[in-house]
């Protein structure tokens, strides 16, 4: 369809991030440019030209919460049918797998869109239809937009959805790691548009690139990084202009808008970042998993999770360290004996560098 | 998961809010249309069902051209 293939160039692009002679350190936040950086081993030719780029919290399996996993399994001993995105199902807990409850007997459905779960409540008017809602931006205007519709009153929803702009603010906050710049999530940005990251280069002196999943994204959008490092400056520039507008989707905000309202969440390795969640506004709470099953639910609300033993996602989320450095990584956790979500999701870092990296 | 795949919009059925979207080699599939604008032949960004965006061909056909004008640009800096 628009192939962006072009050998030379990025040959062009690659030798003036060379000539730079830069020693930077990029973020990302999203599993599909793991995927390209590691399928195309442009994460080690940037390298040697002094980029270093690492993924960030950006894949909304892995930074679900162990008490989200376990708020939902709760679900499911009761009896209630849960329908989630597959990668999620077989995300270890605390005590259990969406999967492993599955083979026990639990009504456990992989969709690929909440739409199917809302057929799934429509045909079986007896069930009640748990549907778990994980996702950033790009996920949160499908949820609403169902929601919108009034889908059947045995259909609810246990909302997992998050934000990013919160959670990049967050990491700076938290400065462990330095961070020279970083590359946004061009999905997430279709929704969002430039505007929702503007305060983190206003604010922390960061530049930003929003960028596309082909390799020439990332290579041009490095570039783009390179270049405002070089002049100085701090902005939010947008390489990936085939699919993202400035405003972005206002329908889509529009909607998200109309059913959720920020909260404060925790996110898998952080503590609870300030309105980086989002929840159904008052009107829609008869679809809230957790206002309808309060009486099952109520009870985990003071309850921590400990991360599965030895697991180091949640460093790994944070950009502390690679998938490598952890351990486990390819001995005891590996995709069929995953220990932690980094492993199981097609996003994670640790199964992107397991798929990819030679032993 | 914030995957989001190409497709290109063959029909729409306005009532549903639907249309069927190709992603070529043969592959067709449903998708939620109520978030976006779209006439057929548009070409969409498909994420967990539900079109997300149309991209702009115009600008995706000029994308190499840019990158090599602003590559340019600053070569000559
Ligand atoms: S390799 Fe496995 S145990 Fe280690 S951080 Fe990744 S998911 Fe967790």
């Amino acid at each position: 369809m628009f192939s962006l293939r072009d050998k030379n160039l990025a040959e062009d692009i690659v030798s003036q991030i060379k000539k730079a002679e830069v020693h930077l350190k990029f973020m990302h936040v999203c599993g599909t440019h793991q995927d390209t950086l590691v399928k195309h081993g442009l994460d080690v030719l940037l390298q040697k030209c002094g980029l270093e780029i690492g993924q960030g919290p950006g894949c909304p399996v892995c930074v679900t919460t162990p008490k989200e996993i376990e708020e939902v399994i709760v679900l499911a001993k009761d009896g209630k049918t849960i329908a989630s995105f597959g990668d999620m199902i077989r995300v270890p807990g605390a005590s259990s797998s969406l999967q492993q409850m599955k083979g026990e007997g639990c009504d456990i459905r992989t969709v690929y869109s909440i739409e199917d779960s809302v057929v799934l409540a429509e045909k079986h008017k007896d069930k009640e239809v748990v549907f778990m809602a994980v996702g950033f931006e790009t996920t949160a205007p499908t949820t609403a937009s169902v929601l919108l519709r009034d889908p059947p009153s045995n259909f609810s929803v246990l909302c997992c959805h998050r934000l990013i702009p919160p959670a990049l603010q967050a990491i700076l906050d938290m400065g462990e790691i330095k961070i020279d710049g970083f590359i946004e999530p061009g999905h997430v940005s279709t929704i969002i548009g430039a505007k929702p990251y503007e305060f983190i280069s206003k604010d922390y002196h960061v530049p930003q690139v929003i960028a596309g999943f082909e390799p020439l994204d990332l290579l041009m959008a490095s570039w783009m990084l390179v270049r405002q490092i070089q002049q100085g400056t701090a902005i939010v520039e947008n390489e990936y202009s085939r699919a993202v507008d400035k405003g972005g989707n206002q329908k889509a905000q529009q909607v998200i808008k109309q059913v959720f309202e920020p909260m404060d969440v925790k996110w898998r390795g952080f503590p609870i970042i300030p309105h980086s969640g989002l929840m159904l506004r008052e009107k829609y709470a008869s679809y809230d998993a957790r206002k309808r099953y309060e009486d099952e639910l109520g009870w985990l609300a003071e309850k921590e999770f400990a991360e599965p033993a030895g697991c180091l996602c949640g460093d790994v989320l944070r950009g502390l360290i690679s998938s490598k450095e952890c351990p486990l990584f390819r001995h005891q956790c590996t995709p069929e004996t995953p220990v932690g979500p980094c492993m199981v999701s097609s996003e994670g870092n640790c199964y992107i560098e397991y798929l990819y990296s030679k032993k | 998961m914030c995957l989001a795949i190409p497709g290109k919009i063959v029909e729409i059925d306005k009532k549903k809010q639907s249309a069927t979207v190709d992603y070529g080699s043969g592959t067709r599939r449903k998708a939620n249309v109520s978030l976006v604008k779209v006439k057929r032949g548009d070409y969409v960004l498909v994420h967990a069902g539900f079109a997300i965006q149309v991209l702009d061909e115009k600008e995706a056909q000029e994308t190499l051209a840019l990158f090599r004008e602003m590559l340019s640009l600053q070569e000559g800096a």
